[in-house]
């Protein structure tokens, strides 16, 4: 018999079912409820928003790194993943130049520049976001309401709440995602469908969520109870906004939060604290991307200061 | 009638669950292999100072007459296991060290015992004495690292060892060795344990076997007497390192930098008091050990007691060749094993298995960028941060990486195998650790 010709590698020789690519998949995966249910209450806009922001980070993804010399990873799919939610996470009327502008910030400037996959700092698509909002004010803040009610524009529940103290709320059509809102942002019940997935395949932690949506709940619960005609309560500011996309899909970004354990309750509460200071005193309606953007932002140093405890010491 | 609960809680934190693939083996008889025309016999198969050849070319040898030895305390004797001549003494394919001298016999089939071999009744031994004939037999550490064992049983001035735990883990998936020992071997392995315990003088003797062997734990328990005991721990990798039985069973952390020995506990595999048993009541030296050879390439997958010395090939031959050509050979398990690129390779004192894997079990994958997921931090057994010391050994920021830690390192691989960018982790680490030492 030959002998067999055996290739030579260290150690490990078995590796785990986890793979990149995979976990990547998963997340587009678990965005699909919440793209079906933006297309049903905005229809063409939410299509046409969505098809365009995943062409333009892809195109931006495969320009930025052929113009680096880099090799092209297009087909990791994170580029997929980055337009998809940032389409998830702009207003219905916003112009399809902006939106393909505000990709091209995700992707270009807050992914690639600081280094690709892995290596950037800040969570793409909220920097695109935060671009837009910075750039083009009035249109990253006019809503369109759902086809499915009567009126054509319609203000949104967190900016309802905040400036004409309307506490007149449905719960349900909040829940459902029947309200103004950025397209992806506003069905809380297609997006924890998709939370579930992912915790299902073990592809986000749990602490962050928690930590977020926690604080979140704590400081409106303290809040509605210290002035109820004023503010909103726990229900309200959890179904409300962007808390529940933020708090499962962007906060848990693992290239963007932090490594160790105790770093990602940190991360969470200042999440959820940050959220909630902007949307009851500060000068906006709703904080989540500059919550999420800030403790971006401190990721590097909570993972400094979080570390481990050394083995037997 | 066991307690299942104390089970799940007797582990640590950190860790993986792997697929054990014990199956193969782990249900057949374990088989003798008759020695092969030839051995090749590597003069040093241990860990410390390397041995000189006492042979030369053209000498008779018996079984048993000592092939190599150093002056050095750390260091363990070569025996011959086979009778025959001596053809050469030369630089020869070693798993572990790649080429190493060792020394080449031709079989002559007779058998021929010294005559020096002596049966011993342990209890009249001095604790001295046990040492002397553990060392002079050539007794290491069969559970891969083969550390010489008197060297550990010689417990420092000053130091006590209050629990002495016997390592039935065998945490490696494919490896069933050391459960097929407790159950054929039971009463040598017990008697084994008895003779470690009374020249260490522990108090507390605890013997550690992973749940899924449930078999050598029902084997064990009608053969054990007090202060003998049992702790069954939960499956994980890696169950069996030393620090991490010793956190499962005594909830102790040993200090970076120091050994079992520095918090009262000192660790020996199965296998080792089975060769300490086999050196101190029967006179034998350790000449052969039990192998597992595994893997979906193999015809006849099993346990076999082979001579050591006895390359792959040998064995290969003896039970049935393959089904189909391995895509990788691994001395070892399949986590720290190493892999091999011939089948000339012989099976020494620490060789707990070798593994034949096809392509579809032993697949390399692209290695991708980190996306910081953290499953490597989650799966370190020694709270390190993998991810990080990574970047610190990319990018050359060695003045970052003393604060991370990488010297506390056991290299169990789990992150490297859950890493889902299929990054080298251990080896960076590996390679910052070296960093740290040259720096020192």
């Amino acid at each position: 018999m030959n002998d067999p010709k055996p290739y030579l590698s260290p150690g490990p020789h078995i590796f785990g079912n986890q793979e990149t690519p995979r976990m990547v998949r998963d997340v587009i995966i678990a965005l699909m409820p919440a793209v079906a249910v933006s297309i049903y209450f905005f229809r063409i806009r939410a299509f046409l928003l969505i098809v365009i922001s995943m062409a333009a980070c892809v195109g931006a993804e495969a320009a930025i790194q052929f113009l680096m010399k880099r090799k092209i990873r297009i087909t990791d799919g994170s580029a997929v993943v980055t337009g998809i939610l940032f389409a998830m996470i702009i207003p219905p009327a916003l112009p399809l130049w902006m939106a393909a502008l505000g990709s091209f910030v995700a992707i270009g400037i807050a992914k690639e520049l600081f280094g690709g996959l892995g290596s950037n700092i800040f969570n793409p698509a909220l920097l695109g976001r935060a671009f837009l909002m910075a750039a083009f004010p009035t249109f990253m803040t006019a809503w369109n309401a759902p086809i499915t009610l009567d009126a054509v524009t319609g203000a949104t529940p967190l900016g309802l709440v905040k400036f004409s103290h309307n506490l007149d709320i449905s719960y349900l059509n909040l829940f459902l995602g029947n309200v103004s809102g950025c397209i992806g942002e506003t069905s809380a019940a297609a997006l924890l469908l998709g939370a579930g997935y992912l915790f299902l395949r073990k592809t986000i932690d749990w602490r962050i969520p928690l930590s977020y949506l926690g604080t979140v709940a704590i400081i409106s619960f303290i809040t509605e109870k210290a002035s109820p005609g004023t503010y909103a309560g726990p229900a309200f500011h959890l179904l409300a906004g962007g808390v529940i996309i933020g708090a499962f899909f962007m906060a848990t970004d693992p290239v963007t939060s932090p490594v160790t354990k105790a770093g990602r309750w940190i991360f969470g509460i200042g999440c959820g604290l940050i959220t909630m200071v902007i949307r009851l005193w500060g000068g906006l309606p709703e904080g989540v991307m500059y919550s999420i953007l800030l403790m971006n932002g401190l990721t590097p140093i909570l993972n400094r200061i979080t570390r481990p405890k050394r083995y037997g010491t | 009638m066991y307690n299942y609960t104390a089970m799940l809680s007797n582990t640590f934190r950190g860790g993986v669950c792997l697929a054990e693939e014990k199956e193969l083996t782990v249900g057949k008889k374990t088989k003798e292999i008759p020695a092969p025309k030839e051995l090749i016999v590597p003069l040093c198969q241990h860990i410390g100072s390397p041995n000189e050849s006492i042979v030369k070319e053209g000498d008779a040898v018996r079984v048993g007459q000592v092939l190599g030895d150093a002056k050095a305390f750390v260091s363990a004797p070569v025996h011959s296991p086979i009778s025959g001549t001596v053809k050469s003494v030369q630089n020869f394919f070693h798993p572990v060290f790649g080429k190493s001298p060792a020394v080449l016999i031709e079989n002559d089939e007779k058998h021929e015992p010294l005559s020096t071999s002596v049966k011993n009744d342990p209890a009249r031994l001095s604790k001295e004495e046990i040492i002397t004939i553990v060392r002079n037999a050539g007794i290491v550490g069969m559970g891969g690292a083969a550390f010489p064992t008197h060297v550990k049983l010689k417990v420092p001035e000053g130091k006590i060892i209050d629990t002495l735990i016997i390592n039935g883990a065998e945490c490696e998936p494919y490896l069933t060795g050391d459960h097929r020992l407790m159950i054929e071997k039971t009463k040598e392995v017990i008697d084994g344990v008895n003779i470690v315990s009374r020249v260490l003088g522990a108090k507390k003797v605890i013997i550690a076997v992973e749940s899924n062997k449930l078999s050598a734990v029902f084997a064990m328990k009608k053969v054990i007497k007090p202060p003998l005991k049992i702790e069954v721990l939960k499956t994980k990798y890696p169950q069996g390192g030393e620090k991490q039985l010793i956190k499962a069973i005594l909830k102790k952390e040993v200090p970076p930098g120091k050994l079992p020995l520095d918090v009262g506990v000192l660790v020996q595999n199965v296998g080792t008091c089975f060769a300490i048993q086999n050196a101190v009541c029967d006179g034998k030296p350790l000449t052969e050990r039990c192998v597992t050879f595994t893997g979906s390439c193999l015809k006849e997958p099993g346990n076999y007691i082979v001579k050591v010395g006895t390359r792959l090939r040998d064995v290969i031959d003896y039970c049935g060749g393959f089904l189909t050509p391995p895509a990788k050979i691994i001395s070892g398990g399949p986590m720290m094993g190493v892999s091999q690129y011939t089948l000339d390779v012989p099976v020494v004192k620490g060789t707990t298995g070798v593994l034949f894997l096809s392509e579809k079990e032993a697949a390399i994958c692209e290695e991708m960028p980190c996306i910081k997921c953290a499953k490597c931090v989650d799966s370190c057994p020694l709270r390190l941060l993998p991810t990080d010391i990574m970047r610190m050994v990319k990018y050359s920021k060695w003045e970052y990486l003393k604060e991370l830690h990488p010297s506390d390192c056991v290299e169990c691989g789990a992150c490297s195998y859950v890493c889902p960018s299929k990054i080298p982790l251990t080896q960076y680490i590996k390679l910052g650790k070296i960093k740290e030492l040259n720096k020192r």
